[in-house]
């Protein structure tokens, strides 16, 4: 019996993700995405600025899905796509499928003119990706999300951003892909998906056969670092005491 | 003193105003405050081939699922609580709207911008590289005639005006001209669709003189002025099921039975139109309070 979870190692690698991010909107799709950046907030970059995910921007930084405490601003959805041009935001996504070179689907599987399966649609996936720093958040990681090329380019991978000229390019900034057994970034090479830490008790070997690409491994894979103490107590006592993060990811 | 004219009217006369093969964007966004009563209005009407145009929740999913829609502008269909939209869901997968333009979620504000603006078409980052512009070949790139610091001539989206015949809006409170108030978190885009509409229809949860729109409530939220409006309609728990706040909340139980529905088989679809759709919108609210008395 380990001391800690797999959710727990999660929310701290999604926390990583924002540490460097400086006083940026942290946008969090998703319960493992808002718990990993809240806990950033709570340890390695209190600058964060958060939202209650519908229109205020809270001053505090209140546990997941609990009322605001006091309000700092108001961010309603046409103030959101203000601020996404204006370039000062990370958001972490969730995918229904990702491919080798980073590109996201969350649209539709299978033709786009008559779908298998129609999924939300693509939000704001191509516009979060051609302006602002976007990462991603897989909770079930395997070959039916991890695909060789997605069905429907909704967030645009650096190649094809590459591809579309300057336009497209100069604020693509594909940041990091958490899943639930490891880390990756898109610099493998020719701007593909690579592994950059596997979590603990999770083996490259796993990572790789639960992926429908080659994925980029450089060399010895590092294991993504253990929640810290504090960060434990954050999460368990103060951010999320009902445990919903075991849901999404079962220990 | 001379008063500016009156434009409260009934929902039946709305939809006469409307007609097949129109281009209707309606108001609020995913499953918050949609004009859900006119939507409903069109459902029992006759009206066919709608171009519809709508950051979509349910609304979309009802026209979807009765076949009003020959177009559909959108970019997500999403009931947040519940994410995939059934009947949406069922119509794109059965191949039931002959056609669909899936827009980014900001881009679709810079074409109702642009038919607000009487533009042909805004410039935006967003669709450039996505598969927007790949699955709408009518969705040019134009390129800036200004340099950038790099010396390069950035390619940016030339996002199309999102022209509208008709807007349908609803709103917290509006006076008889058209002068109308959010009182709730956000105001949507409620705005840009009236001002990129030929015509704009506004349905509200209670109809007020026009001292009482601000009396407890700031300037800022009046959202909408009556040079915008063509009529009003009063139509409390108007949006019900979507959010109406203040007012009410989404009901979310009423979502799930909805959601339950549309999932299931054709008599359970039949069943639930059958109990909540097949009469006006007051059978329709009686049939609701009945609902919320039995889950009590």
């Amino acid at each position: 019996m380990s001391e800690f979870t797999r959710a727990e190692v999660c929310a701290a690698a999604i926390a990583d993700a924002f540490k460097d991010d400086g006083e940026i909107f942290a946008s969090p799709m998703g319960m493992l995405p808002m718990l990993g950046v809240r806990l950033a907030k709570l340890t390695s970059n209190p600058d964060l600025v958060i939202s209650d995910g519908e229109s205020l921007f809270l001053a505090g930084t209140p546990p997941l899905f609990a009322k605001a405490d006091v309000v700092e601003g108001w961010i309603p959805f046409r103030r959101v796509f203000d601020v996404v041009a204006y370039g000062k935001r990370h958001v972490m996504m969730g995918a229904t499928q990702v491919d080798r070179h980073g590109n996201q689907n969350i649209s539709a599987i299978g033709d786009f003119a008559r779908p298998t399966r129609q999924m939300l649609g693509s939000r704001g996936a191509p516009g979060n990706t051609v302006n602002n720093r976007t990462s991603y958040w897989v909770p079930k990681h395997g070959i039916r999300v991890f695909v060789e090329q997605v069905d429907v380019v909704s967030g645009v991978g650096p190649a094809r951003a590459k591809a579309a000229g300057p336009g497209a390019s100069k604020y693509n900034d594909i940041h990091r892909i958490v899943s639930n057994l490891g880390v990756f970034d898109v610099h493998g090479p020719g701007d593909t998906v690579r592994l950059l830490s596997v979590h603990p008790g999770v083996s490259v070997d796993e990572v790789v056969a639960a992926t429908g690409f080659a994925l980029a491994v450089d060399g010895e894979v590092p294991v993504t670092r253990e929640p810290t103490e504090t960060e434990l107590m954050i999460i368990r006592n103060v951010l999320d005491p009902k445990n919903l993060r075991d849901r999404e990811v079962p220990s | 003193m001379s008063k500016p004219r009156e434009k409260v009217m009934t929902i039946d006369e709305v939809v006469a105003q409307l007609s097949d093969g129109m281009t209707i964007g309606i108001g609020g966004w995913g499953p918050r405050r949609k004009p859900m009563a006119l939507v409903r209005a069109i459902l029992r009407s006759d009206l066919k081939d709608l171009t519809i145009v709508s950051w979509g929740g349910a609304d979309v999913g009802l026209l979807a699922r009765a076949g009003k829609i020959r177009k559909l502008v959108y970019a997500f269909v999403s009931l947040d609580s519940i994410p995939l939209e059934p009947n949406f869901q069922r119509a794109r997968q059965n191949g039931t709207i002959p056609e669909v333009v899936e827009f980014d979620e900001g881009m679709f504000q810079t074409g109702l911008y642009a038919a607000a603006q009487r533009l042909p078409f805004l410039p935006t980052r967003a669709g450039l590289g996505s598969d927007v512009l790949v699955n709408n070949p009518q969705i040019l790139t134009v390129t800036s005639p200004y340099a950038d610091a790099d010396g390069a001539f950035e390619s940016l989206t030339a996002v199309p005006a999102l022209r509208l015949d008709v807007a349908l809006v609803h709103l917290n409170r509006a006076d008889g001209h058209g002068n109308a108030t959010y009182l709730g978190p956000d105001p949507y885009f409620d705005d840009l669709f009236v001002q990129a509409a030929g015509k704009a229809f506004l349905s509200c949860e209670q109809i007020v003189d026009t001292a009482g729109l601000t009396i407890d409530t700031p300037v800022q939220r009046l959202l909408i002025s009556r040079m915008m409006v063509d009529g009003v309609v009063e139509t409390p728990n108007g949006a019900h099921f979507t959010t109406c706040t203040p007012d009410y909340e989404r009901d979310e139980k009423f979502q799930k039975v909805y959601v339950a529905a549309a999932s299931g088989s054709d008599d359970e679809w039949a069943a639930f139109e059958a109990r909540f759709l097949s009469g006006d919108e007051a059978a329709y609210q009686a049939a609701v309070a009945a609902f919320n008395q039995e889950q009590a």
